[in-house]
C-alpha cells in the first residue's frame, strides 16, 4: 500500500513540478519564498477543511455540509466574541464546540438511520446554511475584535525583501501544518486512525474485528466539523471580515483537491501528504495563472481539465490493470492418463 | 435419532451453550440448540444451507446475540449474551467464508489488526505488528510479502492471510467457515498440521462444512443441524458420507446418470481448437455435440471458470479458434455470444446471476427484451408478462407474486429464475458454473432434471462443478482441468467418483 | 413476500401525505392569498426550471450515478443559444431554430462526454461530472467574460413566459418532459436496463446487456434534459450567464431523493419526483406569501428531507420487526 500510494503522490508531485517549471519560465517571481509563503497562507483555509474531508473520505463517507458548518462556526464565534468578549483561544474553542456538534449530528444521522452520507449532508447543508442566513439576515461583520487582527499578523518566521519589507511564514500556515502533522500521526499511529481505514475498507469486517463502526463514523464527521470550524476562524483571520455567503459553494472544490491527492471516494484510501499535494496543485494552478497574467476567467477551465485528466488517467489505469485471476499454467501438456471418447 | 452427547463428556469443556434460540424477521433460525466444544477438540458443524449453522457460529463469536433465555458458559464465565469483545477476550477467532479481509490494507496489517483492535493500547506499534504478522505466517509455513495490499493478492493467498490472522497467540477456539475451498492440497495439508498442533496445545477447532471433505476426516465429533434444530452430536468415526447426508437432509439423494442416447454426430455446437488465454488457460480443445452434457471439474483455480467466461464473451481469448454451430466466433462480447445462442449461469448467483433487489419478472425478461418490442420500439409489457408466467409455471418457481424482489426467494428458486432467464433465449449452448452451490438437496436434484431435460431436447450443456458427483452423475463425459489445461477425460458410464478424485489428487501434488 | 412492493407504495403514500399536509397548512396560513389564480400561476411558472433539471438528475441517479454538471450544461447550452440569438443570423425564425438546435446540440455533446467518461473511462460519476461541471462553467465564463447576455425576441420569451390554452407554456414543457421521461424509463429497453444496472451492474453484464451503451445513453438523456431546462431558463431570465441557477444543483438531488429515487440507484419513478417537486414548490410559494425568507424555505427543505429519510427508515424497521 505504501509503495502504491507513494507512486500516486510522486505522480501528483511530478505534475506540480512540471507546472512550476512552466510558470517559473514565464514569471520567475513564482519560485520565490515570498510567493510560496503567500500560497501557503491563502490556502490554509482550504487545506484545513481538506484534512477533515480526507478523514471522511477514508472512512468511506462524503460530506457536503462542511462549508455551511465552517460559516456557522465562524459567524457565531465572531458574534459571541463581539458581544461577550474573549480571546483568540476562546474563539477557537467556541468554534470547535459548534463545529463538533454540527458534524456529530451528521455522523449520528448517517449511522443511526442508514441514510446515504451524500443525501444526509446535502440536507443538513441546506438546513444549516438556510438557518444561518435567516438569523444573520445575510449581514456581513466587518469590525472584528482587535485580537483577530493581531493574531493574523503573527509570523512564525520573518524574512525581509530586498526593499526591507517583512514577509514570512504566517501563523495560519503554521496552524495548518501542525494540524496536518497531528492528523497524519492520528491516522498512522493510533488505533482510531487504523479503525478509520478499516471501516472504509470494509465496514462489516471492521465490526468483526471489534471496531465500533458507529463511533468511528460519528468521530469522522465530528472531526470534519472541527476542521471546518477551525478553517472558518482562519477564513475570518485571513479576510478580517465575516460574510455568511463566502464559503458555501466551495465544498466540491475541496473534495476535488482531496481526491486529486489520491483519496478514493470508495473509502479506505488516502494520506495527509497526498491531500496536501492535491490542495497545492490547485493552489499553484490558481497562483500561476495570476503570475502568468492569464485572465482569471480561465481558472475553472484549467481546474476542470486537471480534474478530468488526473482522475481520468487513474481510472483508466485501474480499468486497464483490472485483470482476472492468474493461473500458473502447467508448462507441458501431460499425457492423457485415461482414454476417453475423444 | 441417537445423540452421542452423553457418551463423551470430558471434563475440559471450553465452551458450552444451552437453550440457544434466534429469531430473525419472520424466521426462527435456531430452536433450543445446545452445543458444546472441548478444549483441544476438532469439532465439525454440519448442515445444509439454511440449517442455522452460520447463525450458531455468529452467536458463538459474538457477532449476533442469542434471544433471551440462553446460557453461554466459557471457562468460568457465564453469559446470557455474548458480545464480540467478550468472545475475542476468550480467544475465539473466526476465519470467515468471505474471508472478511481489508482489501485496502497490507498483508501485515490485515494479520495484526485483531491484536491492534482488541488490545488496550491506543497507539500502534508497527514493529510489533510486523512481528505478529511474521509469526502468524510462519505457523502455516508461508511468507507472503508483508507490504503488499490484500486487494492485489490471489484468492488462495487471501485465504492464507485470513487463516494467519486467526492464528493469534491467545487463540483458544478457532472457527473456520468452509476454509479450504480455494486451497491446493499442499496448503490444506499444511493447515491440517497446524490444526493438529494447536489441538495439542489445547486449542479447540470448530469448522463448518456442507460436505465430507478432507477436514472432516480429522474431526473428533460432528454436530448436525437441520432446519434450525440440533439433530445430534456424533463421533466422527461413526459417520460416513452417506449417513451424514442423510442426517443433514433427512433424505438420501439418488443421482440418475445421464446417458447420451444419440450418436455424437452432425455439426458440433461448440468446437474450440487450441484456445488459450494468457495466465488463464492454454491449448483447450473442446468439442460439444447437441444433446451432450459435458462436465468440467478440477480444483478451484484450475482455469475452468475463466474458460467458461471466455466462451461467454466475458474474457476474450488470446489465441486459438472457436466455432459455435459451425460459425466462427471472436468471443469478444457477451452480446455476440448471446446472439450465437450461448447462455451462462455464473458461479456467483448473488453477485453475477441476479439483480437481487429487482423483481422476479424483471430478472426473467432482461435477456429477451429485444424480442418483445411493439411497432414503436417500446416494450411489450403484455408479451413479457406472459413469458414470465410461462417460465414460472414451466420451472415451477415458487413465488407469491412476479413483482416481488428476487432476494425474497430461496436459493433453489433464485437459481430457477436464473435458468428461466436463459432458457427464454432458446440457447444452443448452455454453460452452468457450479449451478447448485448453496442449494438444498431437493432443489438440487430438480435443477439437475431441468438441465437433463434441456439436453434431451438437443441443447448442448457444459457443467462446471467442484463436486465430482455432480458432474459424474449428470454428464455423459467429464473433463478434468488443472493449472489451465485439460488433463484428462472420463466416460461417466465407466468411471467412479474415486477414480476421478484419485486422478485429481495425483495431479494436484 | 409482497413486502418490497408495498414498501414502495408506502413511501409514495408518505410523500402524498406530506404534500397534502403541506398544501393544507399553506392554504390555512395564507387565507385568501394561496388559493388565488396569481399564486397558482406563479407556482406554475416557477416549478418547471427545477422540475426539468430534477428529471435530468433523477435519470442518472437511477443508474446508480450522479450528474453534478447539469447546471453547468444548462448554462453552457443557454449561453451558446443566446449568442446565436444575439448575432441574428438570417431571419428571426432561422435564428430561433438555430439557437434551439445549438442549445440541444451542446447539451447532448456534454451529456455524451459525461457518458463516455463514466462508462468507457470508468471514472466515478461524481468526479467525472464534477470535472465537466468545472470545465464547462469555466468555458462559459471564458466565452461571456462573466457578463450577462440579455434581450431576446418575443418568440424566445414565449418559451418561459407564454401561455397556451390558459396553461403556462413552461409547465407544458415540463409535463411533456415528465411524460417522455416516464415512457423512457418504463417502456424502452434502455430505461429497463437502467434500473437493473443501477441495482447490480455485474448481473446485467452477465445477462448480455451492453452496460456501456446504456450508461452513455443515460448521460445523453440527462444532457438533453439540461438543454431543455436551459431554454426555459434563458427565456425566463431573458438572459444567459454562467452561474445562473447554481443553487439548484444540490436541490435537484434533494428533490429526486424526496421523490423516492434511491441514491444508491435502481429505484425511482417520475410520479414520485413530480409530487416531491409540487411539495417543494408549495412550501416555497407559501412561505413567500408569508414573507418568510427564501433561505428559511431552504432550511425547511433540508429538514423535511431528513424527516422523510428518518420516517422511511423507521417504517422499514418497524415492518421487519412487525413481521415476526
Amino acid at each position: 500500500m505504501k509503495r502504491l500510494l507513494a507512486r500516486h503522490e510522486t505522480y501528483i508531485f511530478g505534475i506540480i513540478v512540471v507546472f512550476s517549471i512552466i510558470i517559473t519560465a514565464i514569471n520567475p517571481n513564482f519560485l520565490t519564498l515570498e510567493n510560496a509563503f503567500d500560497i501557503l497562507k491563502s490556502n490554509a483555509f482550504t487545506g484545513i477543511m481538506a484534512i477533515g474531508v480526507l478523514f471522511v473520505l477514508i472512512s468511506g463517507g462524503i460530506d457536503i455540509s462542511f462549508a455551511a458548518t465552517a460559516t456557522i462556526a465562524e459567524y457565531l464565534t465572531v458574534l459571541i466574541c463581539l458581544r461577550v468578549g474573549g480571546s483568540m483561544l476562546f474563539a477557537f474553542f467556541s468554534a470547535l464546540v459548534i463545529g463538533i456538534i454540527l458534524g456529530a449530528v451528521n455522523g449520528y444521522l448517517i449511522d443511526r438511520f442508514a441514510v446515504p452520507p451524500i443525501i444526509t449532508t446535502i440536507a443538513t447543508m441546506n438546513l444549516y446554511y438556510g438557518l444561518l442566513i435567516v438569523f444573520s439576515k445575510g449581514r456581513w461583520i466587518y469590525a472584528l475584535p482587535q485580537y483577530f487582527r493581531t493574531f493574523a499578523d503573527i509570523r512564525v518566521i520573518t524574512l525581509y525583501t530586498a526593499e526591507g519589507l517583512p514577509y514570512g511564514l504566517s501563523i495560519v500556515t503554521a496552524l495548518w501544518f501542525v494540524l496536518m502533522v497531528l492528523s497524519a500521526g492520528l491516522l498512522f499511529y493510533t488505533r482510531l486512525g487504523r479503525s478509520i481505514y478499516a471501516v472504509g475498507g470494509d465496514a462489516i469486517s471492521a465490526k468483526r474485528v471489534g471496531v465500533s463502526v458507529k463511533m468511528v463514523r460519528i468521530f469522522v464527521y465530528a472531526f470534519m466539523g472541527a476542521m471546518a470550524s477551525v478553517a472558518g476562524i482562519v477564513q475570518a483571520l485571513l479576510v478580517q471580515a465575516v460574510a455568511p455567503n463566502s464559503i458555501v459553494g466551495k465544498e466540491l472544490n475541496v473534495i476535488a483537491a482531496v481526491v486529486l491527492g489520491g483519496a478514493s471516494l470508495a473509502g479506505g484510501v488516502g494520506t495527509v501528504s497526498g491531500m496536501f499535494l492535491g490542495v497545492m496543485l490547485l493552489a499553484i494552478v490558481q497562483n500561476g495563472m495570476t503570475l502568468m497574467r492569464v485572465p482569471a476567467v480561465w481558472y475553472d477551465v484549467f481546474v476542470g481539465l486537471v480534474i478530468l485528466f488526473s482522475v481520468g488517467s487513474s481510472s483508466w489505469k485501474v480499468k486497464k490493470e483490472k485483470v482476472g485471476t492468474f493461473i500458473d499454467i502447467e508448462p507441458l501438456s501431460p499425457p492423457m492418463v485415461q482414454e476417453g471418447g475423444r | 435419532m441417537v445423540s452421542g452427547d452423553s457418551s463423551i463428556t470430558m471434563q475440559s469443556s471450553f465452551l458450552s451453550m444451552q437453550q440457544i434460540n434466534k429469531r430473525y424477521t419472520g424466521v426462527q433460525a435456531l430452536f433450543d440448540v445446545d452445543f458444546d466444544i472441548q478444549a483441544g477438540e476438532i469439532h465439525c458443524l454440519a448442515g445444509t444451507n439454511g440449517s442455522g449453522k452460520s447463525t450458531l457460529i455468529k452467536i458463538i463469536c459474538g457477532v449476533e446475540r442469542a434471544d433471551a433465555g440462553a446460557t453461554i458458559t466459557i471457562g468460568d464465565s457465564v453469559y446470557t449474551q455474548l458480545s464480540r469483545k467478550d468472545a475475542l477476550q476468550h480467544g475465539i477467532q473466526v476465519i470467515y467464508q468471505d474471508l472478511s479481509l481489508f482489501p485496502n490494507l497490507t498483508v501485515q496489517e490485515n494479520i495484526s489488526i485483531g491484536d491492534t483492535m482488541s488490545g488496550s493500547k491506543r497507539f500502534i506499534s508497527w514493529k510489533q505488528s510486523r512481528t505478529i504478522a511474521i509469526q502468524a505466517m510462519e505457523q502455516i509455513g508461508i511468507a507472503l510479502p508483508l507490504d503488499k495490499k490484500v486487494a492485489h493478492l490471489s484468492m488462495a493467498d487471501q485465504q492464507l492471510v485470513a487463516i494467519s490472522r486467526a492464528l493469534t497467540k491467545d487463540v483458544r477456539l478457532l472457527i473456520m467457515d468452509e476454509p479450504t475451498t480455494a486451497l491446493t492440497k499442499k496448503e490444506v495439508d499444511a493447515l491440517l498440521s497446524v490444526i493438529k498442533d494447536l489441538n495439542k496445545k489445547g486449542v479447540a477447532t470448530l469448522f463448518i462444512s456442507h460436505k465430507l471433505n478432507e477436514l472432516m476426516t480429522v474431526a473428533n465429533r460432528i454436530t448436525v443441524l437441520r432446519d434450525g434444530k440440533k439433530i445430534g452430536c456424533y463421533q466422527a468415526s461413526d459417520i460416513d458420507a452417506k449417513k451424514l447426508e442423510y442426517l443433514m437432509t433427512g433424505t438420501t439423494s439418488s443421482y440418475t446418470p445421464y446417458t447420451l442416447n444419440k450418436e455424437r454426430a452432425g455439426t458440433p455446437v461448440l468446437c474450440c481448437t487450441k484456445l488459450s488465454k494468457k495466465d488463464n488457460f492454454h491449448d483447450i480443445d473442446l468439442t460439444v455435440y447437441p444433446g451432450e452434457i459435458v462436465g468440467i471439474t478440477g480444483l478451484l483455480g484450475s482455469g475452468r471458470t475463466e474458460l467458461a467466461h471466455s466462451l461467454f464473451g466475458l474474457n476474450p481469448p488470446t489465441s486459438g479458434t472457436c466455432t459455435i454451430n459451425g460459425e466462427p466466433v471472436a468471443l469478444k462480447s457477451v452480446q455476440e455470444a448471446v446472439s450465437m445462442g450461448v447462455a451462462c449461469v455464473p458461479e456467483n448467483r448473488l453477485s453475477d446471476g441476479l439483480v437481487l433487489d429487482q423483481s422476479i419478472s424483471k430478472n426473467i425478461v432482461m435477456t429477451i427484451l429485444d424480442n418483445h418490442l411493439s411497432s414503436l420500439g417500446l416494450l411489450d409489457d403484455e408479451g413479457l408478462h406472459e413469458k414470465v408466467l410461462e417460465y414460472v409455471e414451466a420451472l415451477q418457481i415458487k413465488i407469491s407474486s412476479p413483482s416481488s424482489a428476487v432476494k425474497t426467494l430461496s436459493g433453489g428458486n433464485q437459481q430457477r429464475v436464473v435458468l428461466a432467464k436463459w432458457i427464454a433465449t432458446n440457447p444452443t449452448l448452455f454453460i452452468l458454473d457450479n449451478p447448485t452451490v448453496g442449494i438444498d438437496v431437493a432443489a438440487k436434484s430438480s435443477i439437475h432434471s431441468i438441465i437433463k431435460a434441456l439436453a434431451e431436447e438437443g441443447m448442448a450443456v457444459l457443467i462446471i462443478s467442484d463436486e465430482i458427483a455432480e458432474v459424474l452423475y449428470n454428464c455423459n463425459r467429464v473433463l478434468v482441468m488443472n493449472r489451465g489445461r485439460i488433463i484428462g477425460e472420463f466416460d461417466s458410464s465407466s468411471t467412479t467418483e474415486n477414480d476421478i478424485q484419485a486422478f485429481i489428487d495425483f495431479h494436484a501434488m | 413476500m409482497m413486502r418490497p412492493l408495498r414498501l414502495e407504495k408506502k413511501e409514495t403514500s408518505v410523500l402524498v401525505g406530506i404534500m397534502i399536509l403541506v398544501i393544507i397548512i399553506m392554504v390555512l396560513a395564507n387565507p385568501g392569498t394561496f388559493l388565488t389564480y396569481t399564486n397558482m400561476k406563479g407556482m406554475a411558472y416557477q416549478l418547471p426550471e427545477l422540475g426539468i433539471l430534477t428529471l435530468a438528475m433523477m435519470v442518472v441517479m437511477i443508474s446508480g450515478g450522479i450528474n453534478l454538471s447539469i447546471i453547468a450544461t444548462a448554462n453552457m447550452a443557454g449561453i451558446v443559444a443566446a449568442i446565436i440569438l444575439k448575432s441574428q443570423p438570417g431571419s428571426p425564425s432561422v435564428a430561433f431554430l438555430l439557437a434551439l438546435g445549438a442549445c440541444l446540440g451542446v447539451s447532448s455533446a456534454i451529456g455524451l462526454l459525461n457518458g463516455v467518461l463514466v462508462a468507457f473511462v470508468e471514472m466515478p460519476p461524481i468526479l467525472a461530472t464534477l470535472g465537466t461541471m468545472t470545465l464547462f462553467n469555466g468555458i462559459s465564463i471564458v466565452i461571456t467574460k462573466g457578463y450577462v447576455i440579455s434581450g431576446f425576441s418575443p418568440a424566445v420569451l414565449y418559451i418561459g413566459n407564454g401561455m397556451l390554452l390558459g396553461i403556462p407554456f413552461p409547465l407544458l414543457i415540463f409535463l411533456l418532459a415528465a411524460i417522455v421521461m416516464s415512457i423512457f424509463l418504463r417502456k424502452t429497453r434502455t430505461g429497463f436496463s437502467l434500473f437493473m444496472i443501477g441495482s447490480n451492474a455485474m448481473a446485467t453484464k452477465f445477462s448480455g446487456i451492453n452496460n456501456m451503451a446504456v450508461l452513455i445513453r443515460t448521460y445523453l438523456v440527462s444532457g438533453i434534459y439540461s438543454g431543455i431546462a436551459a431554454l426555459v431558463m434563458i427565456s425566463r431570465f431573458n438572459s444567459a450567464k454562467s452561474g445562473y441557477g447554481d443553487s439548484y444543483l444540490l436541490i435537484t438531488i434533494l428533490a429526486a431523493v424526496l421523490g423516492g429515487v434511491k441514491s444508491e440507484g435502481g429505484f425511482g419513478n417520475v410520479s414520485g419526483v413530480v409530487i416531491a417537486l409540487i411539495t417543494l414548490q408549495v412550501l416555497s410559494s407559501g412561505f413567500n406569501l408569508l414573507r418568510v425568507s427564501s433561505f428559511l424555505t431552504t432550511a425547511i427543505w433540508g429538514f423535511i428531507m431528513i424527516a422523510v429519510m428518518v420516517t422511511n427508515f423507521l417504517i422499514e424497521n418497524r415492518k421487519t420487526r412487525g413481521a415476526t
